[in-house]
């Protein structure tokens, strides 16, 4: 169960007979959508403040209420791996290695990666900037080295959508969405990643990347590589 | 002889405590000080991401993971048919990029997120067409007009918008851009 898509079985709606009103349920549900650090939630890619710059973001744990915020953590054992294609075959041929040690985001890369597709291996030795992780409630602490800024930690969630209506159109529940519509992640934070890169690192000769990012989990197990 | 023993099985220890130390990720690397080459801890893929909804509204729920671990390489592959069905059960015949339903198959079925170098990043804003996402990109909206909205974008009108058009917060103008948390 991953992404969007899990709470699809997240939003019972709970039917508060006495007051009428309905509820879209996210926090009462069953153990099977509670947030994993491997669920993705959503991944943005853009220009920064600096033109010549592009940002990488990738959110995880979504729907955290406001009072779940504090205790949610991202997990040493997973790597947040933001994969870029610069040439069209939509293999990745740069990674941006994302991994939390020690209440710190570590960041490596833009690096070759050693090798593509569903493994992958530490870049060791392409550390290219960490910052302290931002608690809940502080004000956000960047990292810069290397023309290479990072943030992680807690944020509002930005995704906007009236997801709960959407499942009733798509489940033939419903045949029109609501005017206006409710939001359905109105009021949620996220664990957010945020990595501001030197486009002049990207290597992109057609003046396009293809981006996408995969979470990773440690297995304990290792190769000669 | 006892002696000599106990310091090979001391220094077998010391070997084996440098080998865990590689084996973790964090050691140094023992092929540039011309030692054993490095162990390196495997990482294997859980989930994957890119364009927003696209697992959630044309991957059948039987094959949600694979589409999570299936390189981008190889969804077309993999994956066409179920988007092309999709569409088909969608009623899609056109959409305002003028796409038929095996191009726009294509086009989605691929899930990554393209994005300029060089210019303005937007997933659609009339101009510039999958070039970025933006966090106060409308993304929802962009997909069910080019799912629903036909030729001109003016067909079902009641599944082009979800009427929530805006974040709950208001952004950032400077890094790391997302608003702080509620």
């Amino acid at each position: 169960m991953k992404k969007r898509k899990i709470f699809i079985t997240a939003f019972v709606c709970v039917v508060v007979a006495a007051a009428g009103i309905i509820y879209a349920a996210d926090h009462i549900d069953a153990p099977a959508v509670t947030s994993k650090p491997t669920d993705i939630t959503d991944v943005y890619v853009f220009r920064g403040q600096n033109p010549d710059n592009l940002v990488f973001v990738a959110n995880t744990q979504g729907l955290l209420s406001p009072s779940a915020t504090a205790d949610a953590k991202f997990d040493e054992g997973t790597m947040i791996e933001f994969n870029i294609d610069n040439t069209g075959d939509n293999v990745e041929d740069l990674v941006i290695q994302c991994i939390a040690k020690n209440g710190n985001m570590r960041v490596y890369g833009p690096s070759e990666p050693k090798v593509t597709g569903t493994i992958s291996y530490l870049n060791i030795s392409d550390l290219s900037v960490q910052t302290a992780i931002t608690k809940y409630g502080q004000a956000p602490a960047i990292g810069e080295e290397n023309g290479i800024k990072v943030f992680a930690g807690p944020r509002d969630d930005p995704f906007f959508f009236d997801l709960v209506r959407f499942r009733q159109v798509i489940s033939g529940q419903a045949s029109s969405f609501n005017n206006p519509g409710s939001d359905t992640f109105a009021g949620t934070n996220v664990l957010g990643l945020v990595v501001e890169v030197p486009k002049s690192l990207l290597g992109s000769n057609n003046g396009t990347i293809n981006v996408w990012a995969e979470s990773k989990t440690a297995t304990g197990s290792t190769s000669v590589n | 002889m006892k002696k000599i023993f106990q310091y090979a099985c001391l220094a077998s220890l010391i070997v084996l405590a440098a080998c865990q130390k590689n084996m973790n990720g964090e050691g140094a690397d023992a092929s540039k000080a011309g030692g054993v080459p490095p162990q390196k801890e495997v990482y294997v893929q859980g989930d994957q991401m890119a364009r927003p909804a696209i697992n959630t509204v044309f991957v059948g729920t039987s094959r949600k993971d694979e589409f999570n671990t299936t390189t981008p390489s190889a969804m077309n592959g993999a994956f066409y048919n179920d988007f092309v069905s999709k569409l088909t059960s969608f009623g899609y015949t056109s959409n305002i990029l003028g796409l038929d339903k095996n191009t726009f198959a294509s086009v989605l079925v691929t899930d990554v997120l393209n994005a300029s170098t060089t210019g303005v990043t937007s997933f659609y804003n009339g101009t510039e067409v999958l070039t970025g996402r933006a966090l106060a990109d409308d993304v929802i909206d962009v997909e069910l007009i080019l799912i629903f909205g036909g030729a001109t974008g003016a067909s079902n009108p009641g599944l082009t918008s979800d009427h929530v058009n805006a974040n709950d917060k208001a952004f950032l103008a400077s890094f790391p851009y997302m608003a702080s948390p509620h």
